[in-house]
């Protein structure tokens, strides 16, 4: 195992059931890294990534944390495609985002407001979290999660269900993070966000890893399997 | 004649049955009566009457019903919310027949909960030492038993439904599974009240239980209800149908309240329900 691996998956498999969701995955996550998960539905993406945050354990194999310099384990947050906001104001779920996060009652208020500075949601502030649009409630979520000072950022079809000019400003937002050094694992339908975003990419097709390259090599479809290529062709028709 | 029967006469509870509500009467029946009214009528006029005498009879006994059955409220929604959240998250064998049995609690009757609070109060059960039969402290502990099904029912149904929504979310920021059940019950607190209105209603129309452990004595046990069902068997109907009327007002007013605080500046009123 790599120093700079924040977390390890060996023979990773997750059963729901009858239902074998995942097989025998072995994927290494790196500090910095952006790491894309891609593939079809139901290939596995979702819960690939909630293995890696650790919100299922596998039913077999097993999830190995490195401990940073400081001894403690990586710290993760992660962001939905429909983001759960409590019905209270904007700085409410962030004052309850830090307080689950442990953050001590006297930073939460200076958090809080640094958080919406981050993603320009000061104004807002006072707002029903719920009354904001599509677009700015994603912002809210991207928020609180940066607000816990994540080492990694989960991130589940996060634009999804946005529009083009929300989708922007999110994209924006995730790829500031992500310049910031905090590392990236987000899993997509859109390969062009993947392009954009992302420097390593991971195709899943029926619980399976398939392909784990990076960014660049994984869109020169003579490198990579043929249903892989039939994946990005389907995708990608211009390709 | 049952030995909780006896008791109960010798503590003067059903003698207090007999005790009239003093309020004003319609006119005796006679030659000089005017004529008769529709019930419904004379009940409505003297209902009118009833709530404009403000140092008459009227007002004591609702301000018990009120205060009986919102301290049962307040003890029951303690006890039900934190049964119904912890039911909703818990994951243990038998969960399902637990579920089952809160369900059926749904249906308890007042009565038989009346009765088991009088045997555990009376002087020779278990808590016989409280000397807290015939009290309005006996009809808040008969009250909160009967809506403490009714609110975790109602309560553990919300938690199941949110944490659908949004559980796997709580859960990702670190919310242990009590914690984001209470947080569910937060975030879905105007349907809470809701159901503690429910609730409400529940006890203070409920006249089983309180008249078993009350007694209905006048100035001390009696409430609405217990009002209402004797000037019932006295053949008073329209005094009754007064005191219901005043009843439903009562509950018409409290609903109107919390609607309107529902309605304060700062929260609006989405397709989906209450938002803010």
């Amino acid at each position: 195992m790599s120093a700079s691996d924040l977390i390890r998956l060996e023979a990773a498999a997750v059963h729901f059931g009858a239902v074998r969701a995942l097989h025998d995955i072995t994927l290494a996550l790196r500090q910095g890294e952006r790491l894309a998960l891609v593939g079809a539905n139901g290939s596995g993406k979702t819960t690939l990534l909630r293995l890696l945050n650790g919100l299922i354990a596998p039913s077999a194999g097993r999830r190995v944390l490195t401990p940073n310099a400081d001894g403690r384990a990586p710290r993760s947050a992660m962001l939905f495609q429909r983001p759960f906001l409590l019905h209270l104001s904007v700085r409410r779920n962030l004052h309850i985002a830090l307080w689950l996060a442990g953050v001590p009652a006297a930073q939460r208020p200076q958090r809080a407001a640094e958080a919406l500075q981050r993603v320009g949601l000061q104004p807002q502030a006072e707002r029903p979290a719920r009354a904001l649009s599509g677009g700015q409630q994603q912002r809210l979520a991207l928020a609180r999660a940066w607000a816990v000072r994540p080492d990694i950022l989960f991130l589940d079809e996060p634009t999804a269900s946005l529009d083009p000019s929300a989708k922007r400003e999110v994209e924006t937002l995730i790829d500031a993070f992500g310049a910031d050094g905090m590392t990236l694992v987000m899993s997509t339908h859109n390969l062009g966000q993947v392009k954009r975003l992302a420097t390593r990419v991971v195709y899943m097709d029926a619980g399976r890893l398939v392909v784990d390259l990076p960014t660049d090599q994984f869109f020169d479809h003579h490198a990579v399997p043929p249903e892989a290529a039939l994946f990005l062709k389907g995708e990608l028709p211009w390709i | 004649m049952r030995w909780w029967l006896q008791r109960a006469v010798h503590a003067g509870a059903f003698s207090a049955l007999c005790t009239p509500l003093p309020i004003a009467k319609p006119p005796p029946r006679g030659k000089n009566r005017p004529p008769p009214m529709n019930t419904f009528t004379e009940s409505l006029a003297l209902a009118a009457q009833l709530i404009t005498q403000a140092n008459g009879p009227l007002w004591p006994t609702v301000a018990l019903s009120l205060r009986v059955s919102a301290s049962a409220c307040a003890i029951g929604a303690v006890f039900g919310l934190g049964l119904g959240a912890a039911l909703a998250v818990a994951r243990f064998r038998g969960l399902g027949i637990a579920v089952g049995a809160l369900n059926t609690l749904l249906a308890l009757p007042s009565v038989v909960v009346g009765l088991i609070v009088y045997l555990l109060l009376s002087r020779s059960g278990p808590l016989g030492e409280w000397g807290i039969l015939f009290t309005p402290t006996a009809m808040v502990i008969a009250q909160s038993i009967l809506v403490v099904p009714l609110i975790a029912a109602l309560a553990r149904q919300l938690v199941v439904d949110a944490l659908r929504e949004g559980g796997d979310q709580l859960q990702a920021m670190g919310a242990r599974p009590l914690l984001a059940a209470a947080l569910l019950l937060l975030h879905e607190r105007r349907a809470v009240l809701t159901v503690l209105l429910t609730a409400f209603g529940r006890a203070v129309a409920e006249v089983g239980a309180v008249m078993i452990v009350g007694g209905n004595i006048d100035g001390v046990t009696r409430v609405m209800t217990t009002a209402i069902a004797l000037e019932t068997s006295k053949g008073d109907l329209p005094l009754a149908l007064a005191l219901g009327a005043v009843l439903l007002g009562v509950v018409a007013l409290i609903n109107l309240a919390v609607g309107l605080v529902q309605r304060r500046p700062g929260v609006s009123v989405s397709a989906s329900g209450v938002v803010g």
